[in-house]
């Protein structure tokens, strides 16, 4: 396949070249990317950033081998995956030894790398030497332990691979809870009591902000500043997200979002799972379009799995993925005009179309939300009778004259442009340095969209465009996201009528899936944007590692930047703004 | 007794619901209270932010470890009467995220709850059926009986607090014990 060939070269290219640069610091990695020497990482970074134009640093995770493997010794790795304007990826390993010296951290080079390299020191335990602020992201401070090391077990902790033997012992099924010693999903280090014990949890979180709210600034002259938390309970964040601020009066001059607080361990378990067994798991990532998610995990598979999807197979997945877009874009408008001040009208008018959409896809897969559709090499179920004409008058008649309604309500208002034109903006450097994607990059400039730099399924068959503005601004998103749909629109429109018959499914209906060994970047556009899947696979019926890079968490961190100088309100405007789904934030 | 009717009767219809969202059944919540399905009808159009104004918690989504202090916290913060919904099977039992390590094996393990709706996540549908249970729960009660007049009926419960691992209170004997042996 043309795009497996495509990174290897790349890969090919950059080793070469880095070679001649630093003799003796890269080796060609084991399935795919380059090892690098930690020593020489700040390095080869900042060449491969500045000499060969790999600007974006989509994704920072780690992998934990505890025991050899084929060519390198036991070892923590980090991993990096880069790109550039056209092609990618090329994968960055680092070793790092199990209990002791750490990496040092890309921070500097690359800002999307500190909220990534957070999460992988909470996560894994791999220390970033130099991070500006290496605390725990998704856990909180005071947890006993990394999880996704191979060694950590949870306390309902049963078997490393599903299916368990454990669950019918006897003929009988044994609860979880009957085999943990508090009869519940809890553990505690064998020294720790609670007697006289306090937790630090929140320390570390002001500790930062009481710096600065309690240092030597202070004078009769100037207004006190104070720390205040929005959320986790809030109205406006759009589910359980918590920002803490530093306000001076009622500007912002420091914000920082806490995250974790729906942390659903998707990771742990997916490792545990079948590789089949995770595609219902995608759809709770982005509750508010599963079928991308699906998507995104299908197509990182197949690339494993090197299975060619047949034709009608492809086109009901864009279709599918295309009203996500739709479904999700119309969500966002609809919350965002909630959040500043319009309350629930245009939300029901949103909420409306949703339903319909909805209404098609419980009747494609059975489930109006999690739609668990998608099958690596196929889709789970043909499209049933009566779907194509209903979608075809919601494509042609229904939502574009009710995208070009909630338009004209939206963008003429005045209170609604006093809101959004000139708050929160985004410059293009800063975008691609954060590691932004989706509308929010788009609305900065950046005419990236890896439906069209990286095509997969079968989107370059389509006439459609990448939708682009310029001032970078809460505004111009939401303008990103009409025009979008009105692409997306555009695509359903061809993808219905060119829908060809044929099989859905490439190969046999099966359960247990066998995956060749290597890994994998597997990346789509989601609506909130590129969502990319990880995976390693040691050949069996289990992913090594399953990781996940979604956009929301990758595009959270730039809001204390956005935020600083905008005033309380202007918050929840530029937090809409983003599009966040804490459940894909969190996982 | 015909007050008490009364007083059944006019809490069916004036029930307001906290305005909390925590995952994927939040999605169906909203969309619930949306114009298909018209939650109004219920006399539940006022959706309260703040949970001291609010007569009813629908859990609708996974409890983490993390958010656990603030569930119990906003719990406390109801003023009674209260009723609790867990919506969805992750608030039920954990669902399918019941092993993971920061995920409470149901809601029920730290508060009180009067309905339960499975699925994953329930319909709307499903959840008005709450709703009717609640209320057909209302018919049966007496003023006397609420936990409002009740001893002891305001202390709350203790807020867990986040150490190695979620630290309930009312588990420390326990951890003791387990300790010594």
């Amino acid at each position: 396949m043309p795009e497996q060939v495509q990174p290897s070269q790349q890969t090919a290219g950059a080793l070469s070249t880095l070679e001649a640069r630093f003799p003796g610091a890269v080796q060609p990695a084991e399935y795919e990317g380059l090892v690098i020497a930690p020593d020489r990482l700040v390095e080869v970074a900042t060449c491969l950033r500045d000499e060969l134009g790999y600007t974006y640093l989509s994704c920072v995770t780690g992998v934990d081998y505890p025991a050899p493997t084929a060519r390198f010794p036991a070892r923590l790795e980090a991993v990096y995956h880069l790109f550039r304007a056209t092609g990618g990826p090329l994968t960055l390993h680092v070793h790092a030894e199990r209990d002791g010296l750490g990496v040092p951290s890309l921070a500097g080079v690359w800002p999307a790398a500190n909220v990534h390299e957070r999460e992988t020191w909470d996560m894994l335990g791999i220390r970033f030497e130099g991070h500006p602020d290496l605390r725990r992201i998704l856990l909180w401070e005071g947890f006993a332990g990394h999880p996704l090391r191979k060694d950590w077990h949870e306390p309902y902790y049963e078997a490393d691979h599903k299916p368990f033997a454990s669950r019918y012992p006897k003929g009988h099924p044994l609860r979880a809870e009957e085999r943990t010693p508090l009869s519940c999903n809890l553990q505690y280090p064998p020294d720790w009591s609670p007697e006289g014990w306090e937790s630090e949890a929140e320390v570390p979180v002001y500790a930062r902000m009481d710096e600065y709210a309690a240092g030597d600034w202070r004078s009769m002259r100037t207004t006190d500043q104070i720390v205040i938390n929005l959320g986790p309970q809030h109205p406006s964040t759009h589910g359980i997200l918590r920002l803490v601020a530093r306000l001076d009066g009622e500007t912002i001059q420091q914000l920082e979002p806490v995250l974790g607080y729906l942390h659903r361990c998707h990771e742990k378990i997916g490792e545990r799972n079948t590789w089949l067994g995770n595609v219902p798991y995608t759809d709770r990532l982005d509750y508010v379009c599963s079928m991308s998610n699906n998507f995104g995990y299908a197509t990182a598979v197949e690339k494993l799995l090197g299975v060619e999807v047949p034709e009608r197979a492809e086109y009901i997945r864009v279709i599918m993925a295309e009203l996500t877009r739709v479904m999700n874009h119309l969500v966002a408008i609809g919350f965002f005009t909630n959040d500043i001040g319009v309350y629930l009208t245009a939300m029901l008018y949103a909420l409306q179309e949703r339903e319909l959409i909805v209404d098609l896809f419980e009747m494609a897969s059975g489930s109006r939300m999690m739609c668990n559709y998608f099958r690596f090499g196929g889709v789970a179920r043909d499209l049933p009778e009566g779907f194509l004409p209903l979608a075809k008058e919601l494509v042609y008649e229904r939502i574009p004259r009710r995208v070009d309604e909630l338009e004209r309500f939206l963008v003429d208002n005045e209170v609604f442009r006093a809101r959004t034109i000139g708050v929160g903006v985004l410059p293009p450097a800063k975008a691609i340095a954060y590691g932004c994607t989706g509308p929010l990059l788009r609305a900065s400039g950046v005419p990236y969209d890896v439906r069209r730099v990286e095509p997969y399924s079968i989107y370059d068959t389509f006439d459609w465009d990448v939708v682009v503005r310029y001032n970078g601004d809460v505004y111009d998103r939401f303008m990103v996201r009409f025009e979008e749909m009105r692409q997306s629109l555009r695509v359903l429109r061809q993808a219905l009528e060119r829908l060809p018959d044929g099989p859905i499914l490439a190969g046999k209906k099966q359960a247990d899936v066998k995956v060749p060994a290597g890994e994998v970047y597997g990346r789509v556009e989601s609506p909130k944007g590129e969502l990319g899947f990880y995976l390693v696979s040691n050949g069996g019926t289990n992913p090594y590692r399953y990781r996940i890079r979604t956009p929301s968490f990758a595009n959270l961190g730039v809001l204390g930047e956005l935020c600083r100088g905008h005033l309380v309100a202007d918050v929840v405007a530029i937090l809409a703004s983003i599009d966040v789904t804490l459940g894909e934030v969190d996982r | 007794m015909p007050w008490e009717r009364l007083y059944n009767w006019s809490r069916k219809r004036s029930l307001w619901p906290l305005f909390s969202g925590l995952a994927c059944c939040a999605i169906e919540m909203i969309c619930a209270a949306a114009a298909r399905f018209d939650q109004a009808r219920f006399g539940m159009d006022i959706v309260r932010p703040s949970p001291r104004q609010a007569d009813l918690m629908i859990v609708s989504g996974t409890v983490t470890k993390k958010m656990a202090p603030q569930i119990v916290r906003l719990y406390n913060q109801m003023a009674e009467p209260k009723y609790v919904i867990a919506m969805g099977a992750c608030a039920i039992s954990g669902g399918p995220f019941k092993e993971g390590y920061n995920v409470v094996s149901g809601v029920d393990q730290l508060i009180p709850v009067d309905v339960y709706v499975p699925g994953c996540p329930p319909r709307p549908e499903a959840l008005y059926n709450a709703f009717l249970a609640l209320h057909a729960r209302w018919d049966r009660e007496t003023i006397r009986g609420l936990r409002w007049y009740q001893k002891g009926a305001d202390e709350g419960i203790p807020e867990p607090a986040l150490g190695p691992d979620l630290v309930d209170w009312r588990l420390a004997d326990k951890i003791a014990q387990k300790r010594s042996e």
